[in-house]
């Protein structure tokens, strides 16, 4: 098997096109920062009611009531799912806002 | 009418409407074949990733599965579910962004290596091969519940419609039949379920109704939970496995979820970036609506089972009961001699399916061969949780007919998303990127048919003839996904660093080591029988859990590879700066 790099030069981005994309480096390195920090925050929401209300802390949680459900119980089988579908839409405003802000936005 | 004509009517309407779909959306070009065109809505896009992403297993078996389990069910809600957020935050937009046919183009091109490359396309044709015989085999078993042919012939109904469609219309038709083919399945879904949870108990919306009490007063899940622990089992809301084994089992499904080929591709189909974000969103709101119902359903099923039948005399049985044993989906016998049913924790019978005799018993039940010693006298099979449920139900026969229907456009949906997969892989992938770069546009899309064809086949013949390991789909599938595709790319996008050397031999280590486990503790290739039970599970993590360790291998030893070898060369680092910036998409996908 060939191992040697191979052709991706003219394959991808035609250079014409980055020129009217074009972002000095300091706004590149904001941009992509701002969106590691939500990801950072997000994913952190993520693992909480997931990993953690739903399974670490599922006994803990399942001494408080939800109406019928206990509360661990109901993050396992709904809560998270709820999150899950929010936290997808919440992602999406903030980079159609960040992308607007660095006019991003095509 | 009676159940089989409105079966037939509906299933014959529906596949009418697919292929009616196909024919209006064929594929004129490779980027339609491979990406519907890029110009897919993110709505549309959504609904269709539902429909691909939920499969016969989803419509069919998970209620079942949760019924029968409890709060370990809970790995699937959360793990099918969860997936998608990784998908939408860490992978599809860059992805889209990158703007090529698959996920091994990326690799190939990120790692600068055709060896990388190949790599990913092995693991793509292997994940995508062994879900599609299962899901083959589902569309056989379907037909032979429902409409009384055999399960064979079921399959190559089946794989008749999934040719037309693949075929003509590659992704495109694939995309629009998906559409049709989500309204179809989540109506069959919901419409019984909202019928259910207002004769359990008044509340229309089922993931309400499971929260709330009964005529009696009593919380249903209360009640479920005694009506367990008073007959021996764990309470349905605790659950046996170790939170362990529930953490790791969770996290290989999500994470397999993001690197599973077919979701990932559907996300090339989008004309933008945010498209591709919104679309993900749209989808998982989708899935969710099936994925908070299916654990109602569960409780529904396994409160009014354990109410109907415990110590109730067989002769007064409701007939949906008589019915399913019929079909071998229930079994009961009589070990105590008291002419009653008694459940109780325990298989009933040795082996995994009842071995009926020819002869009936005192109270007209069928004899079963294999009664195990176990207090348990009853067998249920779970996928009459969702098949049987309209019955139980009472409701009209049209929407039973309409179940069968859902079920089919699961499988199918699913199949042919899968079957694209492996066609790309063949035609793009392989051929056009590694043999036989020359060919022209139009021969690649002539090969790519053709290879869909050859894939219906052979995905056909695993239907008919399964082989063993069909049954540990979810582990393999799931584990390679997780342990291969997801580090890979996840590392592509967020690391500039990582080189040709560091993710080969990543991939390589990730999906050895998950391959090993799973062959050693699931199939039983490795090792003697004696020291492949749970007890000798490595940390207590079962084979399906493996593949988050497989995918923490794979980071580990890339990461640690490419400290020593050399920087990504300048042409590299370029992409992954260009991947991060949403915009100039249109132009990229020029090609």
């Amino acid at each position: 098997m060939n191992l040697d790099p191979i052709n991706i030069g003219n394959t991808i981005f035609n250079t014409s096109n980055q020129e009217s994309h074009y972002m000095n480096p300091t706004d590149r390195k904001k941009y992509w920062r701002t969106n590691l920090k939500y990801l950072g925050l997000l994913l952190l929401v993520w693992f909480l009611v997931s990993y953690g209300f739903g399974i670490l802390w599922v006994d803990e949680l399942n001494s408080i009531r939800l109406g019928g459900f206990k509360l661990g119980f109901w993050f396992a089988q709904q809560g998270a799912i709820y999150v899950f579908v929010i936290l997808i839409f919440v992602y999406v405003r903030l980079m159609n806002k960040l992308d607007k802000k660095y006019k991003l936005d095509d | 009418m009676d159940i089989q004509s409105w079966t037939f009517l509906i299933v014959g309407l529906t596949f009418a409407l697919y292929i009616g779909i196909a024919i209006w959306s064929r594929a004129g070009s490779t980027k339609e074949f491979y990406v519907a065109g890029g110009g897919v809505s993110p709505l549309a896009n959504g609904l269709a990733t539902a429909a691909d992403w939920m499969s016969a297993a989803s419509f069919l078996g998970m209620a079942g599965i949760i019924a029968f389990s409890g709060y370990d069910g809970s790995v699937y809600l959360m793990g099918w579910t969860g997936g998608y957020v990784l998908l939408a935050l860490l992978l599809a937009p860059y992805l889209r962004k990158f703007g090529k046919f698959t996920v091994p183009d990326f690799i190939g091109d990120r790692y600068y290596s055709n060896l990388a490359r190949t790599v990913a396309v092995i693991a793509a044709l292997f994940v995508s091969f062994t879900y599609v015989a299962g899901q083959m085999r589902g569309v056989g078993v379907v037909f032979s519940r429902f409409l009384d042919v055999e399960v064979n012939t079921g399959v190559y109904i089946g794989m008749a419609v999934v040719l037309f469609y693949a075929f003509l219309g590659g992704m495109k038709g694939i995309t629009y039949t998906q559409v049709a083919q989500y309204c179809v399945l989540i109506f069959a879904f919901m419409v019984p379920a909202i019928f259910i949870s207002l004769m359990a108990t008044g509340n229309p919306i089922p993931q309400l109704g499971f929260g709330s009490s009964g005529e009696d007063g009593v919380y249903l899940l209360d009640k479920l939970d005694g009506l367990m622990t008073d007959l021996g089992f764990t309470a349905y809301t605790d659950g046996s496995k170790s939170t362990m084994d529930i953490f790791m089992i969770t996290a290989a499904l999500m994470l397999g979820t993001a690197g599973l080929p077919h979701v990932i591709i559907r996300f090339f189909t989008v004309p933008k970036v945010k498209d591709a974000r919104k679309s993900a969103g749209y989808a998982l709101l989708f899935i969710a609506i099936l994925y908070t119902t299916a654990p109602a359903i569960a409780v529904f099923a396994r409160t009014n089972l354990m109410e109907t039948v415990q110590d109730t005399p067989y002769e007064d049985i409701p007939p949906w009961f008589k019915k399913w044993e019929d079909t071998d989906l229930i079994a009961w016998s009589d070990k105590n001699g008291d002419g009653k049913i008694q459940y109780a924790p325990g298989s009933a019978i040795d082996g995994k399916k009842p071995v009926f005799t020819e002869n009936r018993g005192t109270y007209g039940q069928r004899l079963i061969a294999n009664a195990s010693v176990s207090p348990n006298e009853l067998y249920v099979d779970r996928d009459i949780t969702v098949l049987a449920n309209p019955e139980i139900a009472g409701l009209p026969n049209w929407i039973i007919a309409l179940v069968a229907a859902g079920g089919l456009a699961a499988a199918l949906s699913t199949a042919a998303g899968l079957l694209l997969v492996i066609s790309t892989s063949i035609s793009h992938d392989l051929i056009k990127k590694q043999f036989a770069p020359e060919i022209s546009e139009k021969t690649e899309l002539l090969i790519a048919r053709f290879s869909a064809f050859l894939a219906v086949i052979v995905a056909g013949y695993f239907g008919i003839n399964p082989p063993g390991f069909v049954a540990s789909v979810v582990a393999l599938a799931f584990g390679l996904a997780a342990s291969s595709f997801f580090p890979a790319i996840v590392m592509g996008i967020f690391s500039k660093r990582m080189n040709r050397e560091g993710a080969i031999t990543g991939m390589i280590a990730g999906l050895a080591i998950t391959c090993y486990y799973i062959a050693r503790f699931k199939l039983g290739w490795l090792g003697s029988p004696e020291t492949s039970g749970a007890d000798n599970w490595w940390f207590g993590i079962s084979p399906e859990g493996f593949g988050t360790i497989g995918m923490l291998v794979n980071f580990g030893v890339a990461l640690l590879v490419s400290q020593f070898t050399a920087k990504p060369p300048e042409a590299v680092q370029e992409i992954v700066e260009n991947i991060r910036i949403p915009s100039g998409v249109g132009a990229a996908s020029e090609h």
